[in-house]
């Protein structure tokens, strides 16, 4: 890459420089500042001067300094050796920054963003020289993890006729692996190529969103589902359990390949990723989990404009997995401080702020990132997705705010978590009343056809329920339970049964951090069984204390931790015991 | 062209002692000066005064015509003409050493005890630098502080950050001197210090501390930094990062236990505003500035432990928060950054509840890995869990039984009024002196959840209630 000069510094404000001398720079242009080469990106042009954001601490930057320009956006390397590594907000893996300047991160720091001394085994497609190749096309694996087959891609922007294709072999990805000749001549191949973050990768075609990403928690999957390609809002106060659902869905999601963003969040929870997920076998592989997981750290330490750029690092990478054809899922957490970055960003360069000091572009960008999710046909023609989980951290868990409100916008799935049920640990704390998912109907069709018939009523009975409770709690809070008939205050306490017994889950638990959809058809199944039945029950005349009694309703509460996804046969039985102690109560007041 | 990446070591120790006399402007804190050599961003700088008196200072932004600079110990008596700059061509540092301990500093570092400076073993970047996730230890080690609302329930874990979010004329001081008084780790003796950064508070609260401190012996122990409530304020902004550097040398350099009390956080929240009010930054919420989080974050987040290395960092902030409202910035953004929060509430401690602690707001996030089966008990976890859901349902009946009475409620809420008053009274409330064991904190929670009848207990196993329940 040939490096140039590009201008001199002219003024530093935190991680804002101005440039002056500029002729030749390109918008959204790769630069390195100073001596120390930070890294830096073009964001506006102006006449002779260039407003460059560094992604690095800019202390002792002064003006006069050099700039150099790389004549290219702000990119990164896609190929073997992504999986499993933990990456800072511009893709610098943070292990090989670890081994140069040990616990703290050092400035200006130049490692490859994919080892360059690795080998892969590289097993080429039957393809003969002069064969066609398209943009996006395959041409050939490497396995790069036990479970992932690392698809070789034609480069989006390449096309033209096969001059050569390397045989089966080993190669470091900066060994050609063959050539192309394109209209703009020779080209080499490689294991990798380079992609610019800001830009989103092109697919054949958009596909409609009808398989749900099963994520194993029971209150998502059977209340509020996700479409595998969707886009979903976690918004909470802090001590909600934002990052709880997060790390939860990462771990137990039915998604291929896993891609977290850890953006202005704690170094810590990095951490307990990082430790925890090498040891957590996948139900679906039986291998570990890290084998499926990106990570992209930038903790709230870490320079704020790099947290800017993370995001997007982030959802390059998933859509690369997907164009191979997998269905990817990407965490991010916290798209709050994401919007944070680009409000000082824009309060540095002295633009007019428009609600809270945001800049009015956010709904802009906001938009952008969602519409980068979905259910894709790939160039290559296989089907992949992306799926985007963002976390939102509104200022004193107030929805009102900027960032939650224009999210909702953009995203179609919303799951609200909610401060009453987190303070009475009550995790997963989603609100059964706040949230939605406009997927629904898309993926109602996947249940009904996978779990069998009847999921989609026995889900809005339940929620029905819900909304029911709410309305006789507000009698409560008036006159006292007592004032209610049997039958009301039942509903009561089958909702009461339905929190504790199926919407808690206990992500420590080795039992229940994680159901299939057969355990959770089967767990609503009993529970509203439970209340078809008692309700009939208290009509003839059964009392309410009776029935709340019997043995097996305590054994329902506790089926979740009892019985485990691989005894779903031990739920006939828990009916079948349901069955017999209401008919035994019935026949006491025949 | 002046091209300062050529310019030798020998030309940039030149530049350094270039001195600029007469400035251009002085606003509040804030110095300009025009026509310097380039200068660099976050540059040390040295204001001598008309008097010969040298004030420290960093550079916030600097450009070719202007250069802007804080002065850490106030302009009050900086004249334009008569005051004379250098920039020092680096950064802020402090010499640090574990002599420090038992001693007394201002906020910049410097001695205020009557005792001459400390050989520095080390000369330290006050800004620190962000450690590499990847070089992290997770923190798992229980300390047990003796107070059964943190332990039982707040479980308090070394390299965790965990703040007092509390109020004016609440009792944090106190507790934070009992914390760090009683803070043990099970089974085993190390070393350890207390670095104790006081921003903006009265006299009489440091002293209370330091009477604390000697009180128990410890004071040879701690460090402490002072820049109190008559100091300037802005010296404030350094005061957190000064004592955060010695603790990182302490715990990294020394293999020592650091325990980092950090009082007020408000203060210095507010001093961060009024520095960005001058500069005339965009404000975000409540005047403070965009990068309040961040700011936040770069104290905080220099914190915890690091692979290959003995000792820890814990850091015990407390912050009053405005009119005790939590969704107020600072406390809120806190909130975000740290691993949970002790909130406390005035209607317990006018109900004479020591601690006044609140158990819902309050959380532990780290306390997950570092409770149960061989780090505290077995039955901890559920039990802890079974507390919370308990107590959160009492509040229910409570605000129920203040609108239809209490002799109107079912004789199950009965129970749990009963179960409300006994946890508050028997589990939370404890003696200032009092230094629980982790175990005698449990037996209390379960003699107190023995008010409730057994089939309210969802959270706990069927084993448990046959050990432990006593109902």
């Amino acid at each position: 890459m040939s490096e140039r000069i590009i201008g001199q510094v002219k003024r530093v404000n935190g991680p804002v420089i101005v440039a002056k001398g500029v002729t030749d720079a390109m918008m959204m242009e790769l630069v390195r500042v100073g001596e120390a080469r930070l890294v830096g990106e073009v964001i506006k042009l102006e006449g002779e001067n260039a407003v460059i954001q560094v992604y690095e601490d800019t202390t002792g930057i002064a003006p006069g300094h050099n700039i150099y320009g790389s004549g290219m956006p702000l990119s990164v390397e896609l190929g073997p050796g992504l999986i499993g590594t933990i990456y800072d907000g511009i893709q610098r893996p943070l292990e090989e920054i670890y081994k140069i300047s040990n616990q703290f991160i050092e400035k200006g720091i130049n490692v490859p963003n994919l080892s360059r001394d690795k080998s892969w085994e590289f097993q080429p497609m039957n393809l003969a020289p002069g064969a066609w190749l398209s943009p996006g096309m395959i041409i050939g694996q490497v396995q790069e993890t036990e479970r992932i087959v690392h698809k070789i891609l034609v480069p989006p922007t390449i096309e033209g006729k096969l001059k050569k294709l390397a045989g089966q072999g080993m190669f470091k990805i900066t060994d050609p692996i063959g050539s192309v000749e394109t209209e703009k001549g020779e080209k080499d191949l490689f294991l990798f190529h380079h992609w610019p973050i800001r830009k989103p990768r092109p697919t054949a075609q958009r596909l409609p969103l009808n398989i749900p990403l099963i994520t194993g928690q029971r209150v998502i999957d059977t209340l509020f589902p996700i479409a595998k390609g969707g886009t979903v809002a976690i918004p909470g106060g802090f001590g909600t359990g934002k990052t709880m659902t997060q790390h939860a869905i990462a771990k137990w999601c039915d998604a291929t390949i896993i891609v977290y963003i850890g953006c202005g969040e704690r170094g810590n929870e990095m951490t307990d990723v990082l430790t925890e997920f090498p040891h957590l076998v996948d139900p679906r592989t039986g291998l570990t989990l890290m084998q499926r997981t990106v990570l992209i750290a930038n903790t709230s330490n870490m320079p704020v404009s790099a947290r800017e750029a993370s995001i997007y690092t982030g959802v390059t990478l998933a859509e690369y997995f997907r164009d191979q054809g997998y269905h990817v899922a990407v965490m991010a957490d916290s798209t709050s401080r994401w919007a944070e970055a680009l409000r000082e960003l824009s309060g540095r360069m002295e633009e007019m702020p428009a609600e809270e000091g945001f800049p009015a572009y956010l709904p802009t960008r906001i938009a952008e990132f969602y519409e980068r999710a979905g259910y894709m046909k790939t160039l290559s023609g296989e089907e992949g997705s992306v799926t985007l989980i963002g976390a939102v951290s509104p200022p004193g868990g107030d929805f009102s705010e900027p960032v939650t409100q224009h999210t909702k916008r953009f995203v179609r799935c919303f799951w609200g978590l909610d401060r009453q049920l987190a303070n009475a640990r009550h995790y997963p704390a989603i609100s059964w009343l706040d949230s939605y998912s406009e997927y629904l109907n898309d993926v109602s069709g996947w249940w009904e056809e996978n779990g069998g018939s009847g999921w989609e009523k026995n889900r809005g009975e339940i929620m029905e329920l819900l909304h029911k409770e709410v309305r006789l709690q507000q009698v409560v809070k008036l006159v006292g339970p007592d004032a209610l008939p049997d039958s009301q205050r039942f509903i009561l306490d089958v909702c009461t049964i339905f929190k504790n017994a199926f919407l808690q889950q206990n992500a420590f638990d080795d039992i229940d951090r994680y159901s299939t959809t057969k355990k959770q058809i089967r767990m609503l199944e009993i529970i509203l069984a439970y209340y078809q039945r008692g309700a009939e029950a208290i009509k003839r005349g059964v009392t309410l204390v009776k029935l709340k009694r019997m043995k097996v309703v305590q054994d329902i509460i506790k089926c979740k931790f009892s019985i485990s996804n691989d005894d779903i046969q031990e739920f006939d039985k828990l009916q079948a015991r349901l069955e017999r102690s209401l008919d035994q109560m019935e026949q006491l007041y025949v | 062209m002046s091209d300062i990446n050529q310019i030798s070591k020998t030309q940039k120790k030149l530049l350094a002692g270039r001195e600029y006399i007469g400035v251009h402007r002085i606003d509040g804190p804030l110095v300009f000066i025009q026509k310097t050599h380039p200068v660099g961003y976050r540059e040390l700088v040295e204001c001598v005064d008309k008097d010969g008196h040298t004030r420290l200072g960093l550079v916030l932004d600097t450009s070719e015509s202007v250069v802007v600079c804080q002065i850490f110990e106030g302009t009050s008596g900086l004249t334009m003409p008569d005051s004379r700059v250098r920039f020092k061509g680096e950064p802020l540092t402090i010499g640090v050493t574990s002599k420090m301990l038992g001693r007394v500093f201002n906020g910049l570092g410097m001695p205020i005890d009557g005792g001459p400076a400390p050989l520095a073993e080390a000369e330290l970047d006050v800004n620190g630098k962000p450690i590499n996730p990847t070089a992290r230890e997770y923190p798992r080690d229980f300390i047990q502080t003796g107070i059964s609302v943190i332990d039982g329930m707040n479980t308090l874990i070394r390299g965790q950050k965990l703040p007092i979010f509390s109020g004016n004329g609440l009792p944090h001081n106190e507790l934070a001197a009992q914390i760090a008084r009683q803070a043990k780790i099970k089974g085993g003796k190390t070393d350890f210090a207390v670095v104790f950064a006081a921003m903006g508070v009265k006299h009489d609260v440091a002293q209370y501390f330091i009477r604390s401190f000697e009180s128990t012996g410890v004071l040879e122990n701690v460090a402490l930094f002072l820049s109190l409530a008559d100091d300037p304020s802005i010296e404030r902004l350094i005061t957190p990062r000064t004592a955060l550097t010695l603790a990182e040398h302490l715990a990294f350099n020394k293999d020592m236990h650091v325990l980092v009390i950090m009082t007020d956080m408000s203060n210095y929240c507010e001093s961060l505003r009024e520095i960005s009010t001058i500069r005339g930054e965009i404000p975000s919420r409540k005047g403070y500035p965009g990068y309040l989080y961040s700011d936040l974050a770069e104290l905080y987040e220099r914190s915890g432990m690091l692979k290959g290395f003995k000792g820890s960092i814990t850091q015990l902030p407390i912050l009053t928060m405005p009119n005790d409202d939590i969704s107020h910035p600072i406390p809120d953004l806190s909130g975000y950054i740290t691993e949970g929060q002790i909130v406390f509430e005035r209607e317990m401690y006018a109900r004479n509840i020591y601690p006044p602690v609140a158990g819902l707001p309050s959380l532990s996030r780290l306390m997950k890995d570092g409770i149960g089966e061989g780090m505290t008990r077995n039955d901890h976890p559920h039990l802890a869990s079974q507390l919370f859901a308990a107590y959160s349902y009492v509040k229910d009946v409570r605000n129920l039984a203040s609108v239809i009475g209490e002799e109107e409620l079912t004789p199950l809420d009965h129970q749990y009024m009963e179960f409300g008053e006994a946890f508050e009274k028997k589990f939370v409330s404890q003696g200032f002196e009092e230094d629980r064991s982790i175990e005698e904190t449990l037996d209390i929670g379960w003699e107190v959840l023995s008010h409730l009848p057994v089939e309210e207990l969802h959270r706990v196993t069927d084993e448990e209630i046959e050990t432990y329940y006593k109902g």
